[in-house]
């Protein structure tokens, strides 16, 4: 099957503008008699339902948490990227977009970036209306700050908390909409599966999480935005509920998953300290503004460290390894996230760790504090101090924070074309969701700006494109198709319940998080995808024979909502073994072992790059990786989309 | 590691409908570094292993932001530690041989849905009754069309810091809403973009807090100390005002 991505004729920076011009509309009359679904309330779906609603169109909205302001995109910390060029430092649209584009190593698609980046300075406008309390200067206009990746301040931020005030301004223009009627929000209630009539994406069957109760929900559209699947590594930054059901329900039902291989793993984040850990928590990248991350020169420095004997103050600075620094001077600690988390593990894999387990390195600040007082510091970033000490038990303006790199951020995801329409029509996915703007590595503060422009921007416009050549509401739940999907919904929870096992859910995941953590995370090779690829059948097996869930399926119960979960995650870490074991080549986040520059390579030796660093293939693997579902415990099928560069040339990435 | 063996009295309560009652537990061998939801975690895999239905209780980002975990902890709200969730209270906070007793956030307007968990659907209803400032997507200004003085912004940053966990209900004798209600009134009234709407948003909410069944505010500041986010009860003294302000215009209109 062949991937059309719709990309739009012209001169790119004109795509955008004279798409929406060629694209058909809807008019107002008619907007109203049609239905769209959308699952997830976080930036992407909340802003989706409230913009949709406020076009005219009928919206029912699915969260799994108690109320849509809690979704996950509340956790972001440390800002959101647009190219206002509010400082004069020489930013612009194109800039944003060529950062972004080397940010993901050339691995994603031009035309889709770039309308990220046009429509990046309308949302700063919109939240701001909206109330969204961003930092502001004395004078009272916004401040911004700097993030990895870039030579231009151009993040907006909110303390520590941008996700979480963008989203009460989505979710407060969402519940705006509800008062309207616009707006049915169904909470605690869960997608358990995509209901496809001749072709297209119609309907979802849900269970109401409180109740039990299974329905059904037949609409024009359907919207997913159910963030990533970096809850398959077990642990993540990810909060507990996150997770690929949405996802991968609609790939077994025929949406390809695109670029699964493409993981960020997160260089700022507190480390693991024992078997019992439920979840990572993430130290903003905005910290490395101003803290200068190091581990001693010598392993011996580092061991005495681990064992209690020495402190980091008793380290003198010239036996410190300020790594990043010394490796990207230009960049120096705001170099991208791939590169420094991979940067950490190098000097751990040494003996330089820090930390009991030997998996840490310093962020320091002493610096920052002896130059601009702690005063200054404290209102940069006292909540993530406080939060750090929380944690820890450690106070980070005495002594250095503690931190390793941790699954954050997951930029595969569903295939959409530049509509945000699956393969499968009618099923549009936006945000963390879909696969679109990130290329291989996302930068910092890049994905507020793109859940909100998908959910604002985006397919407000470009649904219409769909829904135009559709008979509004000729579907609805009478179609047998539903009651069928809603029985194998049914018939699953009751396998789930039958098995009557051994060996708890959270047993299974851990066990699933462990293998994929250590074959297919900050670095993999085939031999190990291989194995992993060997186990995962082993773990489904045992699962489906072994797993203890409690309880029943009437009411609330939190162990079968696990379960439904876990057994998606392992059939998901298939296709992300396979994927990264096709993709012979390093880029962004999927650094494969065998695919990196070394001595002989004449880049290194004519200083354009270093030794270790990674080695993409561009001849070989210029595209991108679609997988369509086949079975469980069989190879997925590979569809392929060039990605054709036409304003970038496509070079070493450079942050020396 | 040091480990402490625990006695847990925790709440435990089919559904809405059914009697709740007290448990007994036993939480043994658990470590210092754990957090609070991570020692229920230990129990719950323990009660597993056993045959018996785990606790079920409320949580989500594990790192104090998105406001989920709801748990009264020896009687208070997000336990005794000030200025944190549930989640983020670690277990060097307790020592060995010590009982923790455990129950959900109590209110009329929060019903129960199991255990621990409680439904603040009331919470949504109130944000839906004027919670907003009415732009539509597309029709903003640029940003730096209205210059806000910093104080004003930082005092409207300091309300939306809620994050709408509910512990001000539960912490209050009288299950009243009205931190709850006056920080996030007040962090739309006091920014430039917030003033048309401003009466509208504030009898609207007022009133839907009322009809949800939260009681009144008789002073007492539990709310405030409860806070996660520190927010201040000087915003109850505001909403009063604006109110006061709003029912004035109201009633002569």
């Amino acid at each position: 099957m062949s991937l059309d991505s719709k990309v739009p004729k012209g001169p790119l920076a004109e795509k955008w503008s004279s798409h929406k011009m060629n694209s058909k509309l809807i008019n107002p009359a008619n907007k109203r008699k049609f239905k769209i679904i959308v699952v997830g309330s976080g930036l992407a779906g909340g802003s989706a339902a409230a913009t949709l609603s406020e076009l005219g169109y009928k919206v029912e909205c699915f969260c799994y948490q108690d109320s849509p302001r809690r979704a996950h995109s509340i956790a972001a910390q440390g800002g959101i990227n647009a190219a206002k060029n509010y400082q004069n430092d020489g930013d612009s649209v194109h800039r944003l977009f060529y950062d972004t584009i080397k940010g993901g190593d050339f691995r994603s698609r031009e035309a889709n970036v770039h309308r990220l980046a046009e429509v990046s300075t309308e949302i700063i406008d919109q939240c701001v209306a909206q109330g969204v309390p961003f930092a502001r200067e004395y004078g009272g206009l916004l401040d911004n700050r700097s993030f990895g990746g870039a030579q231009v301040k151009r993040t907006f931020y909110a303390r520590g908390q941008t996700g979480q005030q963008l989203l009460i301004g989505c979710y407060q223009a969402l519940e705006k909409e509800v008062s309207k009627g616009g707006v049915t929000m169904h909470t605690r209630t869960e997608m358990l599966d995509l209901v496809v009539v001749d072709g297209h994406a119609k309907g979802i069957v849900v269970r109401n999480l409180s109740t039990g109760e299974i329905t059904t929900h037949a609409a024009d559209a359907v919207i997913l935005a159910t963030g990533g699947y970096g809850n398959v590594f077990y642990l993540s930054t990810n909060a507990m509920g996150c997770n690929v059901m949405a996802s991968f329900r609609a790939h077994r039902r025929g949406a390809f998953m695109a670029n699964p291989c493409y993981t960020q793993i997160h260089p700022t984040c507190i480390p693991v300290s024992g078997d019992y850990q439920s979840k990572l928590t993430l130290m903003s990248e905005s910290l490395r503004n101003d803290g200068r991350i190091w581990v001693p020169k010598s392993a011996e420095d580092a061991k005495a460290i681990r064992g209690g004997k020495k402190k980091a103050s008793d380290i003198p600075e010239d036996e410190r390894d300020y790594y990043l620094e010394r490796k990207y001077p230009s960049f120096g600690n705001l170099c991208p996230r791939d590169i420094a988390s991979r940067a950490a593990k190098e000097c751990c894999d040494e003996g330089r760790g820090v930390a009991t387990t030997g998996l840490g390195v310093f962020l320091d600040f002493e610096d920052a504090i002896k130059r601009d007082g702690e005063d200054a510091i404290r209102a940069r970033y006292g909540n993530l101090f406080q939060m750090y000490e929380k944690i820890s038990g450690d106070n980070p303006y005495k002594q250095p924070m503690q931190i390793y790199p941790a699954v954050h951020y997951t930029m595969g995801g569903l295939w959409v074309d530049y509509n945000l329409m699956s393969n499968l029509p009618g099923l549009h996915v936006l945000g963390e969701a879909n696969f679109s703007d990130h290329g291989a590595n996302r930068l910092g503060a890049s994905a507020l700006m793109q859940g909100l422009a998908d959910g604002y921007f985006v397919i407000p416009s470009t649904i219409a494109v769909y829904l135009a050549n559709q008979k509004p509401g000729a579907v609805t739940t009478d179609h047998p198709e539903f009651k069928r999907v809603e029985n194998d919904v049914k018939d699953r929870l009751k396998s789930l319940l039958e098995v009557k096992g051994t060996k708890s859910v959270d047993s299974f995941h851990r066990e699933l998080g462990l293998l994929i953590w250590d074959k297919c995370g900050m670095a993999r090779d085939k031999e190990g995808l291989e194995y992993a690829l060997k186990r995962i059948p082993e773990i489904r097996n045992e699962f489906w024979t072994n797993v203890r869930i409690p309880g029943s399926a009437n009411g609330l119960n939190s162990e079968l909502e696990k379960a439904g979960r876990v057994a998606d995650f392992i059939d998901f870490a298939e296709v992300l073994c396979h994927d990264a074991l096709a993709r012979e080549e390093s880029c962004g986040g999927h650094f494969r072992m065998e695919h990196q520059f070394t001595e002989a390579d004449a880049e290194v030796q004519d200083g354009t790059t270093q030794t270790g660093e990674a080695k993409r293939h561009d001849d070989l693997f210029q595209y991108v990786a679609a997988w369509e579902h086949t079975e469980p415990g069989k190879a997925p099928i590979l569809h392929k989309e060039e990605l054709i560069f036409e304003e970038v040339k496509p070079s070493i990435r450079s942050y020396k | 590691m040091p480990l402490l063996n625990l006695t847990l009295k925790v709440w435990r309560q089919e559904n809405a409908k059914s009697e709740g009652r007290i448990e007994t537990y036993e939480a043994k061998e658990i470590p210092t570094s754990a957090s609070f939801l991570e020692m229920i975690d230990i129990v719950n895999e323990r009660l597993i292993q056993d045959g018996e239905e785990p606790i079920h209780f409320d949580h989500d980002c594990r790192e104090g932001i998105c406001g989920m975990c709801s748990m009264t902890i020896n009687g208070v709200p997000h336990s005794k530690e000030r200025g944190i969730t549930t989640c983020q209270l670690h277990m060097r906070k307790f020592s060995d041989g010590e009982t923790i007793w455990i129950e959900p956030f109590r209110a009329n307007a929060f019903p129960i849905v199991k255990d621990l968990v409680v439904n603040r659907s009331s919470f949504d209803r109130i944000i839906a009754a004027g919670g907003y400032i009415s732009v539509r997507t597309g029709s903003a200004p640029d940003a730096h069309a209205i210059q806000i003085a910093k104080p004003d912004a930082d005092a409207a940053f300091d309300a939306a810091a809620c994050i709408g966990c509910g512990a001000c209900v539960a912490a209050c004798k009288n299950a009243s809403a009205m931190l709850f209600v006056s920080a996030k009134a007040s962090h739309l009234n006091h920014l430039p973009q917030g003033q048309a709407e401003k009466d509208q948003r504030v009898l609207g909410m007022v009133r839907q807090m009322d009809e949800e069944g939260f009681g009144n505010c008789t002073n007492q500041f539990e709310c405030e100390a409860v806070c996660p986010k520190e927010i201040s009860a000087n915003h109850i003294a505001k909403l009063n005002r604006d109110y006061l302000a709003a029912s004035a215009r109201d009633s002569v209109s």
